[in-house]
């Protein structure tokens, strides 16, 4: 039944399905690579779905309502960072709590944009580009949202390994103590790439809600995002590059998924979407394992499992989670 | 005395804090706030039926707040408490089709809470075991085995345990009424529950204060390289408090089952597992404040059920309240200590 035509289109639909997850993996990675976890990521998600909706849709603007998506992303997640670096709170209660929340007061203030018909993002082939077979239709023949959402993934990793900025923002993850002694100020850095992070997810709310699975209600059909997107940022070890290749498996897994419905009838779709989280523990085991001197000494002369350690030999930036104090 | 008016003080502070947010909250989506609260206290405390409902909501998100502590108390942030609340159930689910058609409901019964326990104590058990040998923080595995623990819950009501005739999202078929916790008619709601939730307050309150136990999860969770150099074994502590916690989840579990639903729902554990998480830190993680909180969280949960049907408002309003709540008591306790300091 399948033929090329079928793969590339497939391909695509794993491309623009994804566009919101690499947004809000992105961001948290680059949360998480300033030393800070953004555990809201779910609720503010839903948060920013519902504003940017809300916001379309009164003004009739979609730039508004992406604009208002990032926004309250930045603002839920400056919100985590000032309770952890100012208030000295942990940061996981702080994330937890806002998830919570902000994810009732979505449904609490959206209840009358519920299933309201809105503007959403039209696609926008690229001239020329798009009449390349198979890349053409896999690549350039989306919407301004995916287009951003591929270009933010070499730019998130321009940024964080090739500039000056970035170097500032991995030391102060890393060790915020010594980023200190060189000038640099920690509580600054990580109050400004919260907020960064915060706006991408954000902007995957306002994707949502505009362009992915537009409309608001209850469900949006957004949740469980965030805490997907978490486990990629785990999966991809901290590299964006690698985060967004772990949104695009899901995505795939995703896609696959509705086949392989096909084939067990009695497997609802949403066990598929379950598959990140054994692959995330997965990730942090192999991990913890492949830092260890007796798994490596083991694994020495197996050319295979040694390719598999290596490719998770990622490690999390050294101070995450851990606020820092200036004594 | 002056201390606590200070205390007296802080709270005041804090609950008009939160009402100024609800209040503006409910003025921008155009409803009367008055209206609203009067709402949420009628449908909470109105009536002895409701206020049946309330202690419905109370036994399981109490239970799970016992187990927390202890988790807490060791230095562990036990989100997993939600999927132990679902494995508990799904292990209940199990026994009770067992034990459908017997002779011998009690009997069942009383199997179906050790199982309830023994499937949370499972699940919390492996997120304990990926911690203390796997080196995987305690929130990620907890928050990936919740996730599994909803994929066997959708995966069970959809196939293995579906309705003959159709499967849905309204779970798995009833049990039959011999099967369910036998209710106090007036109030509806099972006075062997409320015990076994009081029971757990009871245990958890006297093991933390007076036992050995207790004081080596405070030693190992306030400095675990003292306590290791001391002799304890943190890892041993960790399971144990993991154990501890996962069986009262997987009680509560039991419970929802058992009493509240007779059948096993995709939301079986109606999000009191994360709610107990915030009930703990709204009480200080102290034992003696919990029911009281707790007793609020279900107030508010039960009440805002009637939001939709009297002012069109989403009944999400209580999960508002509860989060802004804690969030002003985090705030608060940052400034407490900025003081002191």
């Amino acid at each position: 039944m399948t033929n090329e035509i079928d793969i590339s289109i497939l391909l695509a639909g794993v491309i623009a399905g994804a566009a919101p997850i690499v947004l809000a993996s992105l961001g948290e990675t680059v949360t998480e690579k300033a030393g800070l976890i953004n555990l809201s990521l779910d609720g503010s998600i839903l948060l920013s779905a519902m504003a940017a909706f809300a916001v379309a849709l009164e003004t009739g603007s979609l730039i508004a309502g992406f604009f208002s998506g990032a926004v309250i992303g930045a603002t839920v997640a400056a919100t985590v960072a000032f309770f952890s670096i100012y208030l000295r709170q942990s940061q996981v209660a702080v994330g937890f709590v806002l998830t919570l929340m902000t994810r009732d007061l979505a449904y609490f203030l959206g209840n009358s944009y519920s299933r309201v018909p809105g503007p959403q993002v039209s696609p926008l082939p690229i001239p020329l580009l798009k009449d390349i077979p198979f890349f053409g239709t896999v690549f350039f023949s989306h919407n301004l949202t995916v287009y951003t959402s591929l270009l933010l993934i070499a730019f998130c990793w321009w940024y964080i390994y090739r500039t000056r900025a970035g170097l500032e923002l991995r030391a102060v993850g890393e060790h915020p103590e010594a980023a200190y002694s060189r000038g640099i100020s920690p509580k600054k850095i990580q109050m400004l790439y919260a907020a960064c992070g915060g706006c991408l997810v954000g902007l995957a709310g306002a994707s949502f809600s505009l362009c992915t699975k537009p409309g608001w209600g209850r469900p949006q059909g957004a949740e469980g995002t965030g805490w997907i997107a978490l486990a990629i940022v785990i999966f991809g070890g901290w590299h964006p590059v690698k985060a967004a290749a772990g949104a695009y498996l899901f995505s795939f897994l995703q896609v696959l998924g509705i086949y392989l419905q096909g084939i067990f009838p009695s497997v609802p779709a949403q066990v598929f979407q379950v598959a990140p989280f054994p692959l995330m523990i997965f990730t942090l085991l192999l991990m913890y394992l492949a830092q260890k001197e007796s798994v490596r000494m083991w694994a020495e002369n197996k050319v295979w499992m040694k390719a598999v350690l290596k490719f998770f030999s990622g490690t999390a930036p050294g101070a995450l989670g851990r606020a820092y104090r200036q004594d | 005395m002056k201390t606590f008016f200070r205390h007296f003080a802080e709270i005041a502070v804090m609950l008009a804090a939160v009402f100024a947010f609800t209040t503006l909250i409910l003025e921008i989506s155009g409803a009367s706030a008055m209206e609203a609260y009067y709402h949420i206290f009628r449908g909470s405390l109105g009536s002895w039926v409701r206020l049946g409902h309330v202690i419905k909501a109370w036994i399981p998100m109490t239970l799970c707040s016992c187990g927390l502590l202890c988790t807490f108390r060791i230095g562990l942030w036990n989100i997993g408490v939600e999927g132990q609340m679902m494995m508990g159930a799904v292990f209940t689910t199990y026994l009770l089709r067992l034990g459908a058609g017997s002779n011998m409901p009690v009997l069942f019964l009383i199997f179906a809470f050790i199982a309830g326990a023994a499937g949370g104590g499972l699940w919390a058990w492996i997120a304990g075991l990926l911690k203390t040998k796997g080196g995987v923080n305690e929130i990620f595995a907890g928050l990936g085995m919740n996730f599994v623990a909803q994929g066997i819950v959708l995966w069970l009501i959809f196939g293995l345990w579906k309705r003959p005739g159709i499967a849905s999202m309204s779970g798995t078929e009833l049990f039959p009424p011999e099967l369910w916790l036998s209710h106090l008619t007036a109030v509806r709601f099972s006075p062997a529950a409320l015990l076994l939730a009081l029971l757990a307050v009871v245990l958890t309150a006297l093991m933390l204060r007076y036992t050995h136990i207790g004081l080596n999860l405070r030693a190992i969770g306030s400095n675990p390289r003292a306590a290791y150099l001391l002799g304890l074994k943190p890892g041993r502590y960790i399971l144990l408090a993991m154990l501890f916690a996962g069986g009262l989840a997987g009680i509560a579990g039991t419970i929802q089952v058992s009493d509240v639903y007779h059948r096993l729902l995709p939301a079986i554990s109606s999000n009191y597992g994360y709610l107990s998480l915030l009930v703990v830190m709204l009480s200080d993680y102290n034992i003696r404040v919990i029911p009281a909180v707790a007793f609020f969280f279900a107030c508010l949960n039960v009440g805002s059920i009637q939001l939709p049907m009297m002012l069109q408002l989403d009944s999400s309003l209580s999960g508002v309240i509860q989060g802004v709540l804690v969030l002003a008591t985090l705030a608060v306790q940052a400034w407490k200590s900025e003081v002191r300091n």
